[in-house]
């Protein structure tokens, strides 16, 4: 979802060199392993890295979340051989991503992770993980490049952005019928990509394009492009610090159109910040909404008081996978061949994925801002 | 092009509404270059602390849209009052701790520059960090509203819907846009007159003249000095409130670019005068519409620092020229 700070790259490259010396025992270690499993491995972790505290943190919270709940699941099948969760916390900054990633690799008690969560610290750590033959499953990172670069251990149960721009693209003009769209980028990487998915998905029927930037809070001639525009819908691609001013002075100066936004919108400061002016606002997401898997969000608000948030169901599944590989034995080297030819049903989805890593089903839902709150309204198709 | 002539009366107003914020924070950058010959780096944080203070006041009195119009006009006064006292006391503050140690020892301008970027920096940090901070004082739950999430946007409750008072060329200009440019052009009137005819105004003008002749003629330099001070903060805490109500959000960082913006005016009026502050803070929240509407929003910035230099190229002391004594006597 986060794809920032290229910074992280060189920084990735000499963890590389490190790396590369430090995992070499790494593979032997457990040595029960596929042939059965009959001297069973106890002691095991999986690991989960992302944001838990820092300005991003709710987003590794709902995620860890949905993570412990599979753990709970497991532990209670398997009392006398336990598995542990292990916490890397990235803060999302893609800087820090590579040392914690080698610090995982080096556990040699931690068979898989859950993450990296965002799309920038995947770029910066995924490489490490690919060297050592570490499975990483993202529950969230949706940036569209990452599943091209050849990691094999890279795996995610979620759509990308190349599915959630069209499925966007596609909301405006079958379900809103507009037939002036207006598209609004805020020049990142992630607003950019979207935004030029959804422009080139509604052709010519676009009225207006305009590109804003971060830290801006003064919309003014945006806000004039649109309403001159007479525009019946705007589409913006970013962030919800800008989102939520933006939307207020559109209806301010008397815009009536619907507001759709995508996933780096959907959490709770957009509908604190936006108040009375973010009813209506449509948001399209890759995450499953929480009544998809009833049972699921019982056992999650039984445990943490709340229902399912963003990606805590993606978090759930992409730890039952490696909680599974554990169940039969897997260690780290035989985790991947599992992983890849997993085939079950989980809380979101069909859990399988292509020769890329990416989910084989791919769902994006449709969200709206109704009362002060964000509401499944279905699926996508 | 053809976007700039159709709409020219709606970017027009909202140019001139930003403008008048911009001009208001510029002014107080203005004012102490005048009197003391120095740029104050802190004084966007004196706006910051103003809008913060304007948005709890209006939480505290619990502000909604749904107010009568007695009581709307009770918010907004209540908001002035909160953001002017509490910029206005940051801006005495920074005089206080950052500036005048420095003034008493003779230090070269240079070292105060630095000074004021450090207080800058730590009066925005320490908002930013505002939660931890109640948290030492075991304050956080109890300031739950106040302090939490203290890094990103925090929303002014609407308690203005805006509306259409009159069509000018196709444009709606509404209640809020003529409360703005009209409140800041009265502002900007009345401090013209204190500093022009009051007692405190001829010392202040006095000191910005010739610091030494003043304190000969019994002008208290220092009491001088800190009624700058408080001055500009007061104004900022004016530009805060009006850039509330048409913005609607604060953040910790907002002072930044709006410092940079209103110091950018400053200087394309002439720094030091109060006029020209006024002036370049309508020309640059025009130059900014215009120039997004021509060439797109992500040029906003690049069109508005560009007219800068164009325009120091051919007045090199900006629009109406420097110094606080002599064009404004």
């Amino acid at each position: 979802m986060r794809s920032t700070l290229k910074l992280a790259v060189p920084f990735a490259v000499a963890a590389l060199a490190l790396g590369a010396c430090g995992t070499k025992g790494g593979d032997t270690t457990p040595a029960a392993g596929a042939s059965g499993g009959a001297a069973k491995v106890c002691d095991q972790k999986i690991g989960m890295f992302g944001a838990l505290t820092g300005p991003n943190a709710n987003l590794g919270i709902y995620i860890q979340n949905g993570v412990n709940l599979a753990l709970d699941d497991y532990n209670a099948k398997h009392a006398d051989c336990k598995v542990t969760l292990e916490n890397y916390d990235s803060q999302g900054d893609p800087t820090q991503a590579p040392a914690l990633a080698k610090k995982a690799i080096d556990d040699k008690k931690v068979v898989g992770l859950v993450g990296p969560a965002f799309s920038g610290e995947s770029k910066a750590a995924d490489p490490l993980f690919n060297e050592a033959g570490m499975v990483a499953i993202t529950p969230s990172a949706t940036a569209t490049t990452l599943s091209t670069n050849g990691w094999k251990t890279f795996f995610r149960v979620l759509g990308n952005d190349a599915t959630q721009g069209p499925a966007a693209a596609k909301y405006i003009k079958d379900t809103l019928k507009s037939t002036k769209p207006f598209v609004i980028d805020d020049a990142t990487e992630y607003g950019k990509g979207l935004a030029d998915t959804v422009r080139q998905d509604l052709g010519a029927s676009v009225v207006g394009t305009d590109t804003i930037q971060t830290k801006q809070t003064d919309f003014s001639a945006t806000v004039t492009k649109v309403t001159a525009s007479g525009a019946d819908a705007v589409f913006f691609g970013g962030y919800s610090p800008e989102a939520a001013p933006m939307i207020k002075q559109l209806r301010d100066a008397g815009f009536k159109g619907t507001y759709v936004v995508a996933d780096g919108v959907k959490d709770a400061s957009y509908l604190k910040n936006a108040g009375s002016a973010a009813e209506g606002t449509i948001i399209t997401c890759p995450c499953v909404p929480p009544d998809v898997a009833p049972e699921f969000q019982t056992a999650y608000k039984a445990k943490f008081k709340e229902d399912p948030n963003t990606y805590s169901g993606e978090g759930y599944d992409a730890a039952t996978i490696l909680l599974d590989g554990i169940g039969e034995g897997k260690d780290r080297k035989s985790m991947l061949d599992y992983v890849k030819s997993f085939d079950k049903k989980g809380v979101t989805k069909q859990l399988k994925f292509d020769d890329k890593g990416e989910s084989s089903e791919i769902k994006v839902f449709a969200y709206k801002v109704e009362n002060g709150k964000i509401v499944s309204i279905g699926e996508i198709k | 092009m053809q976007f700039l002539i159709d709409n020219f009366a709606a970017l027009t107003i909202t140019g001139l509404a930003i403008g008048a914020v911009y001009a208001l924070i510029a002014l107080g950058y203005t004012f102490v270059y005048g009197v003391l010959r120095l740029i104050n780096f802190a004084h966007s944080e004196v706006f910051m602390y103003g809008s913060f203070a304007a948005v709890w006041v209006v939480m505290i009195l619990g502000g909604n849209v749904s107010g009568s119009t007695g009581q709307v006009i009770f918010w907004v006064a209540m908001m002035f009052v909160a953001a002017m006292l509490m910029s206005g006391f940051v801006a005495v503050v920074i005089e206080r701790v950052a500036y005048r140690p420095l003034r008493k020892r003779n230090a070269p301008p240079l070292i105060a520059l630095i000074s004021a970027i450090g207080a800058s920096f730590v009066l925005s940090e320490a908002m930013g960090l505002r939660e931890k901070i109640a948290r030492w004082f075991g304050l956080d739950d109890t300031l739950r509203d106040y302090v939490s999430n203290s890094r990103n946007n925090v929303p002014l409750p609407t308690i203005i819907k805006p509306q259409g008072v009159f069509n000018l060329f196709g444009y709606e200009v509404t209640n809020v846009d003529i409360f703005v440019i009209v409140g800041a052009i009265a502002m900007m009137i009345v401090l013209d007159q204190f500093v022009s005819r009051s007692r405190l105004g001829r010392g202040i003008r006095a000191v910005a003249m010739d610091p030494e002749a003043a304190a000969l003629m019994g002008v208290n330099r220092d009491r001088v000095i800190r009624v700058t001070f408080l001055v500009g903060g007061v104004m900022a805490g004016a530009a805060a409130v009006f850039y509330l109500l048409k913005i609607g959000i604060t953040r910790y960082d907002v002072g930044f670019i709006l410092g940079v913006k209103a110091f950018t005016a400053a200087v394309l009026g002439g720094i030091g005068n109060l006029r020209g502050a006024l002036l370049g803070g309508f020309v640059l929240g025009l130059a900014e519409n215009y120039g997004s509407a021509i060439v797109g929003t992500q040029w906003k910035d690049v069109v508005s620092f560009l007219l800068l230099i164009v325009i120091l190229l051919f007045r090199p002391t900006g629009l109406l020229g420097e110094s606080l004594g002599k064009a404004r006597a």
